[in-house]
C-alpha cells in the first residue's frame, strides 16, 4: 500500500516512515512542508495519505486546509489526519464531501502501534477513523430531544466504536458477544436514526457521522 | 473569518439562521408595541417624580437652619437612586463613579420637563383638535368629519409613536451626557492604572498556574516514564520489562493529556488557525445549547485582543449552559468604525447578576484591560444578552500561501 506521509518534526516524520514502513506500506514520499505536500498528493495519487494538521509555512492548519484541497483535485483521495488536539470544527469540514476515506486521529495514538496501523488501512479501505475523543463529544453534546438520546447504553457504544472506525467482527469480539448481536445492535441504530440500513460498514459509519455533522444546531434534518 | 474561504463559512452562518429562526426576532416588534405606552407613562411618573425630588431638595436647603440636614440628605439620596435607575435604562448597568450632587440636580430638573414631555404633548395636541373641531367651528355630524377626525386621531398616533424612539434615544443620551462623570484626565488615568494592575495581577497568577501545572503534571509524568524506562532496561524479567514498558506508554499518554490542556489554556489552537470567528464557531459547536451564529468580521484582530475576546464569549457560552437553562442561544460578531460588538444573548430564564458570581465579572475584566465594555440586560424571565464592546483596529485578511 502506497502512502505519503507530511510531518515537519523531522524526528516524528522519520518514526511514522519507519512504523508504516515496518507494517507493510511503503512510503512513496515523506514532505515536511504544505506545497510540497500538495505536489506529492497529486503526483503520486496515493494509497492513503498521513498529515500532520499544523505545518509550514505558516504553522497553523495549512495541513488540512491542504487535505481538503487535495480531495478536490483527487476525489475520494483517503487522507488521515493527525493533530495535538481535536477538533468538531475540523471533523465536520473532512467529513463535509460525505465520501469515505478519512481519518482524524489525535497524534498521541500513534503510541499504539497496532489500532494506528488498523486505522492507516480503514481509511486506504475507504472507511472513516474517527479520535474516540471527536465521538465522544459528538455524542455527549446532543440535546435531550435527539433521536441518539433513544439509543440504549449499549447502542451509543456499539456507535461510539463504529464511528471509530471497528468492524463489526471487532465489535463484537470488544464485547465478547456474537457479531450477529452487533448487527442487531446496529439495525436498532439505524431504525433509530432513521438511516437506511446497509452492508458495507463503511458507509454506515460515514451516515452516521454524517448525520452527526449535518445538524450543527441539534436543529434535525428530517424526522 | 477564514482567510481563503471566508463564502462557506458565511453561508454556514447564513443556513444556520434559516435553520433555526430564533424566537427573539419575532418577539421584537410586539414587545415595542406594548413598550410605547409603558414608556410613556414611566417617563411621565419618574419626570413628576423628578420634580417632587427637586422642590424636596430645594425646601431641604432652605430649610436646613431650621430642621438639620437629615431631610436635605434624605432627599438626595433618593435623587440618586432615581438617576442611578435611569442610568441603568440608559444602557450603563455599573457606574464606576457615582454622580455628583450637582449633576443629579442638574439632571432631576431636566427630566423633570422631559420626562412628562410626551404625555403632555399627547394631551395638548387632543386638547387641541377638541378645540378646533367643537369649539371653535362646531361642526354637524358627517362623515367626511368623522373621517377627518380619524385621520387625524391616527396622525397623532404616528407622531407619537415615532417620536416616543426618538425621545428614549435623546432621554438615554442626556442621562448619560449628564449622570456619567465627564471624562476628567486624572480620573481616566486612575482608570487606566487600575486596569492595567489588574491585568498584570491577572498575568502573573496565570503564570503560576501554568508553572504548577507544568511541574506537577507534564514534568512529574516524564520523569515518571524515564524511571520506567530505566527500570525496564535492567531487568531481566522479559515479562517484568514488557509490563514496565506498558506503564512508561501510558503515563506518557497522561503526560501528553496534561500539556494538550495546558496549551489549550493558554491560546487554543483553534484560535491561531482560524481567528476570532472560527473559534466562536467551535465552541458553538461544543455547546449543549444549540447556538445560531452570525458572525462577520472581515479580518484578524491584534492577537491579545482576538484572544481575550474569545475567552469572553466561551465563558459567556459557559454561563448560557450552566445556568441559564436556555433553549437557545445566539453569538453575534460586527466591526465597525473601530470598534468590536459581540452579542451573546440566550432565552433563558435571565436574572443575571454581574455581582452573583466570578463570570461576568471575570468577562468585564478581560475587556477592561482592553478599554472594553459590558452591557448586561438580563430582565427575570429572560431573555439575556450580553454586549461586549471593545475599540480595535482589524488586520487586513493575511493571503493564505496554500
Amino acid at each position: 500500500m502506497r502512502v505519503v506521509i507530511a510531518e515537519d518534526l523531522a524526528l516524528l516524520r522519520d518514526g511514522l516512515v519507519r512504523l508504516l514502513s515496518a507494517n507493510g506500506f511503503t512510503v512513496v514520499e515523506a514532505v515536511g512542508n504544505a506545497p510540497m505536500l500538495l505536489r506529492a498528493l497529486v503526483r503520486h495519487r496515493p494509497d492513503v495519505a498521513v498529515i500532520d494538521v499544523r505545518l509550514p509555512p505558516r504553522f497553523t492548519d495549512e495541513g488540512l486546509r491542504t487535505a481538503l484541497e487535495a480531495r478536490r483535485l483527487v476525489p475520494g483521495l483517503p487522507v488521515l489526519i493527525l493533530s495535538q488536539y481535536v477538533e468538531q470544527l475540523y471533523a465536520r469540514e473532512l467529513l463535509s464531501d460525505r465520501s469515505g476515506g478519512v481519518g482524524y486521529l489525535l497524534k498521541d495514538r500513534v503510541g499504539d502501534v497496532d489500532r494506528f496501523v488498523d486505522a492507516v488501512r480503514e481509511v486506504a479501505g475507504g472507511g472513516t477513523a474517527m479520535d474516540p475523543e471527536v465521538v465522544t463529544q459528538l455524542l455527549t453534546r446532543r440535546g435531550r430531544d435527539e433521536p441518539l438520546a433513544t439509543l440504549t447504553p449499549r447502542e451509543r457504544e456499539v456507535l461510539e466504536l463504529m464511528a471509530e472506525g471497528l468492524s463489526n467482527l471487532a465489535i463484537a469480539a470488544r464485547f465478547q458477544v456474537t457479531d450477529k448481536a452487533v448487527a442487531k445492535h446496529t439495525n436498532n441504530i439505524f431504525t433509530k436514526l432513521g438511516l437506511p440500513p446497509s452492508d458495507d460498514h463503511h458507509r454506515r459509519v460515514m451516515a452516521v457521522l454524517a448525520y452527526l455533522q449535518a445538524s450543527p444546531t441539534g436543529d434535525r434534518p428530517t424526522a | 473569518m477564514s482567510r481563503t474561504r471566508p463564502r462557506p463559512a458565511r453561508d454556514r452562518a447564513a443556513a444556520f439562521r434559516r435553520a433555526s429562526d430564533p424566537g427573539h426576532l419575532v418577539a421584537r416588534p410586539v414587545s415595542h408595541a406594548v413598550a410605547v405606552p409603558a414608556e410613556l407613562v414611566l417617563n411621565a411618573v419618574t419626570g413628576l417624580v423628578a420634580l417632587a425630588l427637586l422642590m424636596l431638595l430645594v425646601l431641604g436647603g432652605a430649610l436646613a437652619p431650621v430642621t438639620g440636614p437629615a431631610p436635605l440628605a434624605r432627599a438626595s439620596a433618593l435623587a440618586r437612586r432615581l438617576a442611578v435607575f435611569h442610568r441603568r435604562r440608559a444602557g450603563r448597568s455599573t457606574p464606576r463613579r457615582p454622580p455628583t450632587t450637582r449633576r443629579t440636580v442638574l439632571w432631576l430638573a431636566v427630566h423633570s420637563v422631559t420626562g412628562p414631555a410626551p404625555v403632555a404633548a399627547t394631551w395638548a395636541m387632543l386638547a387641541a383638535l377638541d378645540y378646533v373641531f367643537f369649539r371653535l367651528h362646531p361642526v354637524e355630524r358627517s362623515s367626511l368629519n368623522t373621517f377627518a377626525m380619524s385621520l387625524s386621531i391616527a396622525a397623532i398616533a404616528v407622531v407619537i409613536l415615532l417620536s416616543v424612539f426618538l425621545f428614549r434615544a435623546g432621554q438615554d443620551r442626556l442621562a448619560r451626557l449628564l449622570l456619567d462623570p465627564p471624562p476628567s484626565p486624572d480620573a481616566r488615568i486612575r482608570e487606566l492604572t487600575e486596569a492595567r494592575a489588574a491585568l498584570a495581577d491577572a498575568r502573573a497568577a496565570e503564570l503560576r498556574r501554568i508553572e504548577r501545572d507544568l511541574h506537577d503534571g507534564a514534568q512529574a509524568k516524564l520523569i515518571a516514564i524515564r524511571m520506567h524506562l530505566g527500570l525496564a532496561r535492567g531487568s531481566r524479567d522479559a515479562g517484568e520489562m514488557l509490563r514496565m514498558i506498558d506503564e512508561a506508554r501510558e503515563v506518557a499518554g497522561e503526560a501528553l493529556t496534561d500539556l494538550r490542556d495546558l496549551v489549550r489554556g493558554i491560546h487554543p489552537p483553534v484560535l491561531a488557525d482560524r481567528g476570532l470567528a472560527g473559534a466562536i464557531e467551535a465552541s458553538a459547536l461544543l455547546c449543549p445549547v444549540p447556538v445560531t451564529l452570525d458572525l462577520d468580521l472581515p479580518g484578524r484582530l491584534q492577537p491579545p485582543v482576538e484572544s481575550a475576546v474569545y475567552f469572553a464569549a466561551a465563558e459567556a457560552l459557559t454561563n448560557v449552559t450552566k445556568h441559564s437553562g436556555a433553549a437557545r442561544a445566539w453569538v453575534r460578531l460586527r466591526h465597525a468604525a473601530g470598534m468590536l460588538t459581540l452579542t451573546v444573548g440566550d432565552d433563558g430564564r435571565g436574572g443575571a447578576r454581574r455581582d452573583a458570581g466570578t463570570g461576568l465579572r471575570g468577562i468585564e475584566n478581560r475587556l477592561s484591560a482592553f478599554d472594553g465594555s459590558l452591557t448586561v440586560s438580563s430582565p427575570p424571565g429572560g431573555p439575556t444578552e450580553l454586549i461586549m464592546e471593545l475599540p480595535c483596529a482589524l488586520s487586513s485578511p493575511k493571503i493564505s500561501p496554500c
